[in-house]
């Protein structure tokens, strides 16, 4: 199998899909000749022609709205957003349209949609590249939000966020296109190629939605992550000593209750870390569901790592990133407490 | 029977790619002067042709030429020239320290200097200006110090926005330039808001606002037309139409069909199509969308025609998606060295006068960056203090910031 980057298999997976379902097409800003500006359609275009992988002008609410009818004729649009940052134009399409044509016409219509959006921190790019708003996709019922965290899950959870007949935000942790990044900005990444999960298979098959997957297994402590965090909680375990079970949740809606609760009952600890702001983040809603599920079996409180409050800063982006430091922090007040 | 046969889907293509030579032909440069200025309260059905044509001072000889001969003083024209000149030079030496590491990211705003330079001869300083990235040349032309603006760009101890934007998004209300946003298009509704408020409150400045060509597609662009046309907003909308928005040419915005300045005929306000290369021709164009506001006519749409030279950002590699020969192309040529030609072609300037302005600049911009770096840089040096990090995020700092700010050890 070839060892493949993030953008490689997200790249492939699109091909993928391009290959096999003529009702598949491809827009968004920029992504057509020039391949995106990750280059995660780079020569889509060139391979499957003009239609199937196109540009669109400046417009997310045109581009979301566009899908929509695209879909509801019949078929499977990806749309690129160029940075998450960027989505708010189309909110609207995206919480009164796409997340509800199913349950107010009763089946009648559906959007078959995927919108791919990279979003995260760790790259300087300041409050317009930077931000982490899976919560607000989180929050509107309809709506199944996925988050990857290595080229092997992205390109099989990109393959079924298409084929799924629901609308789908794929948000793409974009500090981690080009290697596992653990939070140690100081030192260089190491390449996906020396990771095991860069082992992504040709053609077609999938990861599927709403699973979540261990990452490492332990006795001390359960830690709920997705995206970058997932590498840099690996690397904050490492660092504090701490036996952690690190769960990928992989899809955030509908998140998978049952191997969070079967872990948390295991250890009787939890920690949860990710880059969005504390305040109404997902953690606050897993924060909840813990408590239902395990109050019982909880033996310290559950502790929360997340983005400060603030916009995104632009030169305190290490104080500002919940990189190892503060993760291991809280592994080690959870295991301690 | 049904017999209607099939329909197919148009997505538009630019005339080359890289590797082909660049071309131009499908772009109309009517000669200079044959545009006619009609009065600036007309009625936009009545200044149709203003938004298909392309309104141009400077002929092919250096002369100002036409209805739209502004009439300029020599001293302000060579004010503009030193502006556009120091605008590039500051642009250019910035570049290079992005390239060196010692700045996160940079826009250039290379051959659309005009665009945004003659409008801060044409405005007055307390007019505000809602910029977009590549305005910078409204504040150096304000006299907004280079010095400041380094600070900002290393985001460093003295940057005056606390490290907390990207370079280049610069914020000066004291110099009419409101905060820059990262965001496309919403610049041109919240102008259209300020210049209401102007007119509420019975003031005499007006607002102007910039946005790409690109982002005309942004539903920004319909809401500010609307809203400007409705309440006959005292303001300027700002069209720099610089061909590309990224790798997309501007047949993806939406220009294969029409113009951008024509949008603004179905909105009842004026569209004004400039040659935007033409420090003059964008000047006249500032100047009657001006008085029209100030005559409580409303608002104008100026599209303005210009080339992108540079790669969108530092970020960007232009040599992937259009032929590398285009700015040379580019049949509008280049906003200083036009505004050069035409003060040496009145007597005005002359090529040693310029060469010694131009190593000045070069001294001056170098001055500005030493004193700037001594105080730091991405790379090390002073930066703000950390707890600035959790302040205006409200007025007041609240119980849960404060918290964080501890957390994080500001």
């Amino acid at each position: 199998m070839p060892a493949m980057t993030m953008i490689q298999a997200l790249n492939s997976a699109l091909d993928a899909m391009l290959e096999r379902d003529p009702d598949v097409l491809i827009f968004g800003e920029d992504v057509g000749y020039f391949g995106g500006v990750f280059r995660v359609t780079d020569g889509l275009q060139k391979k499957h022609g003009v239609t199937r992988c196109f540009d669109a002008p400046i417009g997310e609410a045109g581009i979301i709205a566009a899908a929509i009818g695209m879909s509801v004729y019949g078929l499977r649009p990806v749309v690129e957003i160029q940075f998450a940052d960027y989505i708010y134009p189309g909110y609207d399409q995206i919480v009164s349209e796409m997340a509800r044509i199913r349950y107010r016409s009763a089946g009648d219509f559906f959007v078959p949609m995927t919108i791919r959006t990279p979003y995260g921190g760790g790259i300087f790019g300041g409050q317009t590249h930077s931000q982490s708003p899976e919560a607000l996709f989180t929050h509107v019922a309809g709506l199944t939000t996925v988050i990857p965290s290595n080229p092997h899950d992205a390109k099989g959870l990109l393959i079924s966020a298409i084929e799924s007949d629901d609308p789908v935000i794929f948000l793409e942790p974009k500090r981690i296109y080009n290697g596992p990044f653990d939070g140690h900005h100081e030192k260089p990444v190491e390449p996906w190629s020396k990771h095991p999960m860069s082992e992504v298979p040709e053609g077609h098959y999938t990861v599927p939605l709403g699973k979540a997957a261990i990452v490492r297994e332990g006795a001390d402590v359960t830690v709920l992550v997705y995206g970058t965090m997932v590498h840099v909680a690996l690397a904050a375990a490492k660092e504090a000593n701490v036996d952690a079970e690190i769960i990928d949740l992989r899809t955030l809606v509908p998140v998978d209750i049952e191997t969070i609760v079967t872990s948390v009952e295991k250890t009787g600890r939890c920690v949860i870390a990710h880059e969005a702001t504390l305040t109404s983040g997902f953690g606050a809603e897993l924060c909840a569901l813990v408590q239902e599920h395990c109050f019982y079996h909880l033996e310290a409180p559950i502790e929360r790592v997340a983005g400060w409050d603030t916009p995104y800063p632009h030169v305190f982006e290490w104080n500002y990133f919940p990189g190892p430091k503060r993760v291991s922090d809280a592994m080690r007040r959870a295991v301690e407490a | 029977m049904r017999n209607r046969g099939s329909l197919s889907l148009h997505i538009p293509q630019p005339k080359r790619r890289p590797g082909e030579k660049a071309e131009f032909s499908h772009v109309a440069v009517p000669k200079a002067g044959t545009v006619e200025r009609p009065p600036s309260g007309s009625r936009a059905q009545d200044t149709t042709n203003l938004a298909y044509s392309l309104i141009r001072v400077l002929d092919d000889e250096d002369h100002a030429v036409g209805p739209w001969n502004p009439k300029l003083d020599a001293e302000t024209l060579r004010k503009g020239l030193r502006a556009m000149m120091l605008t590039r030079a500051y642009d250019d030496r910035m570049y290079r320290t992005q390239r060196q590491g010692k700045i996160s990211f940079y826009m250039k705003s290379t051959g659309e200097e005009a665009t945004s330079v003659a409008y801060a001869f044409a405005l007055e300083h307390d007019d505000m200006c809602f910029p977009s990235y590549r305005q910078e040349g409204l504040l150096i032309a304000r006299g907004y110090p280079i010095f400041d603006m380094m600070c900002q760009c290393y985001s460093n101890a003295r940057d005056p926005v606390k490290g907390r934007q990207l370079p280049i998004m610069y914020s000066s209300r004291k110099d009419g330039f409101f905060t820059i946003s990262g965001n496309l298009g919403t610049q041109f509704p919240q102008a259209v808001g300020w210049a209401m408020a102007s007119a509420y409150k019975g003031d005499d400045r007006i607002a102007a606002a910039w946005i790409g060509e690109g982002a005309t597609a942004e539903g920004d662009f319909h809401h500010a037309l609307n809203f400007a046309s409705i309440y006959r907003a005292p303001v300027i909308l700002n069209v720099v139409n610089n061909q590309w928005a990224i790798s997309s040419f501007q047949g993806i915005a939406g220009g294969e069909q029409s113009t951008f300045a024509a949008r603004a005929i179905g909105y009842g306000i004026p569209g004004l199509r400039v040659d935007g290369n033409d420090f003059l021709a964008v000047y006249a164009a500032a100047q009657w969308a001006s008085e029209r506001a100030h005559a409580n006519h409303g608002a104008t749409l100026i599209e303005l025609y210009t080339y992108r030279v540079e790669g969108h950002s530092t970020s960007d590699d232009p040599g992937r998606y259009r032929p590398a020969d285009e700015g040379k192309a580019w049949p509008l040529g280049d906003p200083i060295e036009r505004l050069k030609r035409h003060l040496i072609a009145t007597g005005e300037w002359s090529e040693a006068r310029h060469e010694v302005l131009a190593a000045e600049i070069v001294e001056m911009v170098r001055g500005a960056q030493r004193e700037a770096e001594a105080v730091g840089t991405m790379e090390g040096g002073a930066q703000p203090p950390l707890g600035t990090m959790f302040e205006d995020v409200f007025k007041e700092v609240p119980w849960h910031l404060r918290r964080q700010r501890e957390q994080a050890g500001g």
